[in-house]
């Protein structure tokens, strides 16, 4: 099956600063994607590159089989994208700005589709509003709107949620799993990691320029899988100083590899008759992988 | 509901939105030239009615000062149309929407291109109707004066699309206007026949594409000229051609637009 997104040993160079180094990455479709990585990692020139909007220095990017350079129509065609800057024309409404931009594409007569979108994205009662008197948010939301106007195939949404509320969040992510459901592929770079670990089937992480970690969600959280503890005591055993991460007081905190382990570190402490004051377990979860992973790639 | 796309139809969408942004503040677009080239022909007809002769006093002067007013106002505003909203567009970051679609160099520079020309040519009438009041004016040869008006917004639309493109702020673009824009313009033959300027002048004056554009554009009113018109036409299109050949290059490399 052609993948939704290809990207071969794609590289860029901004002056002195290598913003990509030969990334690989092929998206299948229907695939809920994120893309995650510090800032300055390189997510955004990636999809700027994919885009059309940034030329890379070599490599090829392909949309749905579509080279963006060669076969730039066809490959825009199949392609909405949520820019990172919130940008917008003062000169409309959310409204006009929504049919222009289908316009562009090429197509006319799909108020029904933008009757819907403006309803997901709850804008509808401000719909006839000058962008500019429209909060950040419903700016933003707005953008959201305009990368679906054509309803592209390939979705790609560099922190769309940046700036938008808590409740509108969970309703853009209702929306955006909607048209996962329905077939679109999706690609998502945010910063929050419980909505990308909630979301995303698979995840690639990019540090300065370079992938260094790319696999399921499931297979990333159970790598580093692991349990945190955190546990008051007068004292621990000799034996598990070395586990310790973190010591506040009589509070430690210390990172096991699994439930096993904490078996042996509670009989130690029973052993040595140590009474523990309060406990408490915390699963891995996806911004230790990340910090983890970082970590190691430094 | 019909989400199947026309073809090449997005140009005419990114027209209609050039069309709209200049129509929603005609009062600064269309409105405030025209009073500006009323303002012109009153004082400058009233100062030098009786000094200057033109067209060995064939012609009246405010007559003939005024397509030159009507081509001043066109080839301005095309200017101002195109280059003022790339920049605009390019500051605020929203020239994106115009760079994500599927729109090809070609389909760019032409609804960028044909906006200008109607902003001039909308302003050209404009200026026409108000000034008409003042002084009599015939149209010896219309179809001339509107081929001129139209090559020439159409230079003055692409000249803009190239300062747009070029320029990263405002001020690049005023520079644009004031250093080149503007003097080409008052040394074309505006307000005097070019004839009534000394040899080294006259010379000068043959370089300036403007010259042949208003030339020309005059020929159209009084069936007179300083140069013949086919020769101004030629002139003015093999203009036209040079300068769209180096907006089209630009927006196909993605010069300043695509990174
Ligand atoms: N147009 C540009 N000119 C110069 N440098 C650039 C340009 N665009 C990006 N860079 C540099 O390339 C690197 C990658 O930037 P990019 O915007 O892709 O990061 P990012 O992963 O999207 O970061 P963030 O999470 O902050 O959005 C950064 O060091 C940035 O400064
Ligand atoms: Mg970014």
């Amino acid at each position: 099956m052609t993948p939704a997104v290809e990207i071969v040993d794609v590289a860029r160079r901004f002056g002195s600063v290598q913003a990509l180094s030969g990334i690989d990455l092929a998206v299948e479709p229907g695939e809920f994607f994120g893309l995650l990585g510090p800032n300055g990692a390189g997510k955004t020139t990636l999809i700027s590159i994919l885009a059309g909007l940034t030329r890379a220095d070599r490599g090829t990017a392909r949309v749905l089989g579509n080279d963006v350079v060669a076969d730039y129509r066809m490959a825009r065609r199949m392609l909405g994208v949520v820019p990172q800057e919130l940008v917008f024309d003062p000169f409309f409404t959310a409204r006009e700005t929504l049919r222009i931009q289908a316009g562009y594409f090429g197509i006319r007569d799909n108020d029904d589709w933008i009757d819907e979108i403006l309803h997901h994205l709850d804008l509808t009662s401000r719909a006839d509003a000058n962008m500019r008197a429209l909060s950040g948010g419903m700016k933003r939301r707005v953008l959201v709107g305009q990368a679906l106007v054509h309803k592209p195939p390939v979705i790609v949404l560099d922190e769309p949620t940046a700036g938008v509320d808590v409740e509108l969040r969970q309703s853009l992510w209702a929306f955006i799993r909607k048209l996962n459901r329905d077939g679109h592929t999706i690609i998502l770079t945010t910063h929050y990691l419980e909505e990308a670990e909630a979301l995303c089937s698979r995840i690639a992480m990019l540090k300065a320029g370079r992938i260094v970690a790319l696999d399921t969600t499931q297979n990333l959280l159970s790598s580093f899988a692991g349990l945190t503890v955190r546990l008051t005591a007068p004292m621990l055993p000799e034996a598990w100083r070395s586990r310790v991460q973190r010591q506040e007081g009589e509070t430690y905190l210390l990172s096991l590899a699994d439930y096993a382990e904490l078996e042996t570190l509670l009989a130690a402490l029973r052993g040595e008759g140590t009474a523990i004051s309060e406990l408490s377990l915390q699963e891995a979860d996806l911004e230790q992988v990340f910090l983890r992973i970082m970590k190691r790639a430094a | 509901m019909n989400m199947a796309p026309v073809l090449g139809s997005g140009w005419l969408t990114l027209l209609y939105k050039e069309l709209l942004r200049f129509w929603k503040v005609s009062f600064q677009t269309i409105l405030a030239p025209v009073l500006t080239a009323l303002l012109y022909l009153l004082i400058f007809s009233h100062v030098l009615e009786a000094h200057v002769s033109v067209f060995d006093g064939r012609v009246r002067y405010s007559s003939f000062l005024i397509p030159g007013l009507v081509m001043m106002s066109v080839l301005q505003n095309a200017f101002a149309n195109s280059s003022s909203s790339l920049i605009q567009s390019k500051i605020t970051g929203n020239l994106i929407f115009v760079l994500l679609p599927p729109l090809s160099p070609l389909e760019i520079f032409g609804a960028y291109v044909l906006g200008a020309v109607i902003r001039g040519m909308v302003v050209g009438v404009g200026v026409l109707l108000v000034t008409l009041w003042f002084a009599p004016l015939s149209l010896a040869h219309p179809i001339w004066a509107l081929a001129f008006a139209l090559l020439g917004s159409a230079i003055l639309g692409t000249l803009g699309v190239i300062a747009g493109i070029v320029a990263d702020k405002f001020d690049q673009l005023a520079a644009f206007q004031n250093f080149l824009i503007m003097p080409l313009t008052f040394l074309s033959g505006v307000f005097y026949s070019i004839h009534t300027l000394p040899p080294f002048w006259q010379a000068l004056s043959r370089f300036n594409p403007f010259f042949y554009m208003i030339d020309g554009f005059r020929y159209g009113f009084f069936g007179l000229s300083d140069v013949a018109p086919a020769a101004s036409l030629a002139f003015v299109a093999a203009c036209c051609l040079g300068l769209g050949a180096l907006a089209l290059w630009m927006l196909k490399s993605g010069y300043k637009l695509r990174h």
